[in-house]
């Protein structure tokens, strides 16, 4: 167990800068997920923390010892990899057993803790087999399994279940809290899959292009976006996001879409925009409500639009359909069918809208 | 018959013919050993043979007097001890230099990596008997003419090439997260090579092994001028001692050339599972 602190980490990679001077702590038993598209960064900034990278500036401390100079076998951290890299010439029990060997602990001390992790993951009768005779979970478990017996200070999962089915994704996804909250250890997750991250996160930490974007709880995150990055990538179905013009009349500020439709700017948004100002609004689905199948929101702006599209999911629908020449999805909590081509009656919460300014990306 | 049947025969027809045409000279040795010069001579050839005896091989491990051609015999048992001793001397090095050379290049970037790797194998492309004149006067210089120590090392340059290239390609093969995960686990960068990734490319290294064996074992232009009596001269320079002014002692070369063959053989057939995946590079599976 222990606290893990990055200083204005850097790496570059020849003139590539893939990590750019970014600060971190991470509290002892926090679970800390690092999202975001390939490319941003979060798996050099976990490989660093395992000592597989070299750091080209700043500071890594593990438990308040700084570790840039330490191997990583030094650091006491263990590492999943995304493609398990399970010793294919040991048995599933020497697999696990192989960190304890190396640490010379005696054969009977090696079994308890192998039994021991195998009980936690349920393995316990795999022992014997080598890894080709295992399933895709299975291994998943094994290589989770190699990691808890060495009762590291913090876990590193590097995209642990990109390999696995979508079923046995979500299964391993409950397991993997479940382990959680069984061995109460620092955890640091990376994944490009923004459910996994809000699922299984204490905490998120967002990047894009090597800097952190945002650093909040999955809530946080979702409720208050600091970026249109941000809210663009979390949330599924994805935040329909639409781009306008500030305009002022003489009812009040407006937005005035590409293509010239004019929807008024919420109240109390009004001190925070000049007009004129290029602007994108974004709106999850859930807060365009078809009127028929659904509660009016209070403050609101219709509109009539036909259905291009119904998506059933079973506990809800959902509905494509345009605002202006821009295709937008809404979300109905009720299992109707809708035909496509039919004309609705929509309803968008304005109380609901996340303005950002175009230029800087960020919040308004 | 359909088409597919006579083409099937036609395949089988051929490839009996092409095998035939293959062994029949390594055939003829071996029948060669164990008969007499005058059947071996015979003309027309005698393919049925007749009088088969053991003879060259009693005169070979016992001395013979009763030679054949009553000449003394070929001191077989120094070649034989001279043959493996530098054989597998020069295995061995040549493996684990060339087995530390190919994990490098494979796992490590540096300056002009390709054109190491493109020089070590230019050298392997220079036929050994051209190297022969060039090595017996440096040698001659340095003393190191007529010892096994000399013969070692001309073997080890020679096999190293092929061992880097071989293993080279096998730990390519394995996925870097293997070690890192090893590291992670407590190894040092050592620890992780020798637990985890000197044994998956065990069939590689046992392939490139087997290939530096046989070629040290039937080695001849360098040895034939390096090696100049029993304390250097191996099995193959061996053959030549049969070889008289006159005449040539048919039977007893064809008897040492099947003791020459006989562990090339068995080492083949043991390892032959590890070769075929060595060559065709699938010894490892995740």
């Amino acid at each position: 167990m222990a606290e893990v602190l990055l200083k204005k980490v850097s790496k570059t990679y020849g003139k590539v800068q893939a990590v750019k001077e970014i600060d971190l702590q991470i509290s002892d038993n926090e679970f800390l997920v690092l999202v975001g598209p390939s490319g941003c960064g979060k798996s050099s900034t976990l490989r660093m923390i395992a000592g597989l990278e070299e750091i080209n500036s700043g500071e890594i401390a593990i438990g308040n010892k700084v570790v840039n100079n330490l191997d990583p076998r030094e650091r006491n951290v263990s590492m999943v990899f995304q493609n398990y890299a399970l010793y294919p010439h040991m048995n599933v029990g020497e697999n696990l057993g192989f960190s304890l060997k190396i640490a010379g602990l005696s054969k009977e001390k090696i079994e308890e803790r192998v039994m021991e992790a195998a009980n936690i993951l349920g393995i316990a009768d795999l022992l014997r087999r080598k890894p080709a005779q295992l399933s895709g979970g299975q291994r998943q478990r094994v290589a989770m399994g190699r990691a808890i017996v060495r009762r590291p200070d913090v876990f590193l999962f590097d995209e642990p279940l990109s390999n696995l089915d979508a079923k046995l994704r979500n299964q391993m996804r409950t397991e993997i809290k479940r382990l959680h909250q069984k061995v109460q250890t620092t955890i640091i997750y990376v994944t490009h899959d923004q459910v996994e991250a809000m699922t299984l996160a204490d905490r998120i930490v967002l990047m894009k292009d090597g800097i952190i974007e945002q650093v909040g709880s999955p809530i946080d995150l979702f409720e208050k976006p600091a970026s249109k990055f941000v809210a663009t990538f979390i949330g599924s179905p994805t935040m329909n996001m639409i781009e306008a013009t500030v305009i002022s009349t003489d009812k009040g500020f407006f937005m005035r879409t590409n293509d010239k439709i004019d929807i008024p700017l919420p109240k109390q948004k009004n001190d925070n925009v000049y007009p004129e100002q290029k602007i994108s609004f974004g709106f999850r689905a859930e807060d365009l409500v078809p009127v028929k199948y659904g509660s009016k929101p209070d403050n609101s702006w219709d509109l009539d639009s036909k259905v291009n599209l119904s998506e059933p999911l079973g506990t809800e629908t959902l509905i494509f359909t345009s605002l202006g020449n821009k295709e937008v999805v809404s979300r109905m909590f009720e299992p109707e069918p809708v035909n496509a081509g039919s004309l609705l009656n929509f309803s968008l919460n304005l109380d609901r809208i996340y303005l950002f300014d175009d230029n800087s990306g960020k919040i308004i | 018959m359909t088409r597919k049947q006579i083409n099937n025969i036609l395949i089988w027809l051929a490839t009996i013919i092409l095998v035939i045409i293959i062994m029949i000279p390594g055939l003829w040795v071996m029948l060669s050993a164990f008969r007499p010069q005058v059947d071996i001579m015979a003309k027309p050839a005698v393919w049925i043979p007749r009088n088969l005896s053991l003879l060259q091989f009693e005169t070979m491990l016992f001395g013979g007097s009763e030679g054949s051609m009553g000449r003394s015999a070929v001191p077989v048992l120094d070649y034989l001890i001279n043959s493996f001793t530098i054989s597998i001397l020069s295995t061995v090095i040549a493996v684990i230099v060339g087995t530390m050379g190919g994990y490098a290049f494979a796992r490590y970037n540096f300056k002009g990596k390709n054109k190491y790797f493109l020089g070590i194998m230019l050298t392997r492309t220079v036929p050994g008997i051209s190297l022969s004149l060039p090595l017996f006067i440096l040698f001659a210089r340095i003393g190191l003419i007529d010892t096994d120590f000399g013969i070692i090392i001309v073997y080890v340059a020679l096999n190293i090439p092929f061992t880097v290239w071989l293993t080279d390609g096998f730990f390519r093969q394995i996925p870097k997260a293997m070690s890192e995960v090893a590291m992670t686990d407590g190894c040092t960068k050592l620890q992780a090579f020798w637990h985890i990734e000197l044994p998956l490319a065990k069939s590689g290294i046992a392939s490139a092994g087997i290939f530096a064996f046989l070629i040290s074992w039937n080695e001849f232009a360098i040895v034939s001028s390096l090696a100049r009596s029993t304390d250097s001269k191996t099995l193959t320079v061996g053959l030549m001692d049969f070889t008289a002014q006159f005449v040539i002692n048919w039977p007893g070369m064809c008897a040492l050339a099947v003791v020459i063959i006989i562990p090339a053989f068995i080492l083949t057939f043991l390892v032959q599972k590890h070769l075929v995946s060595g060559l065709t590079f699938g010894g490892v599976k995740g």
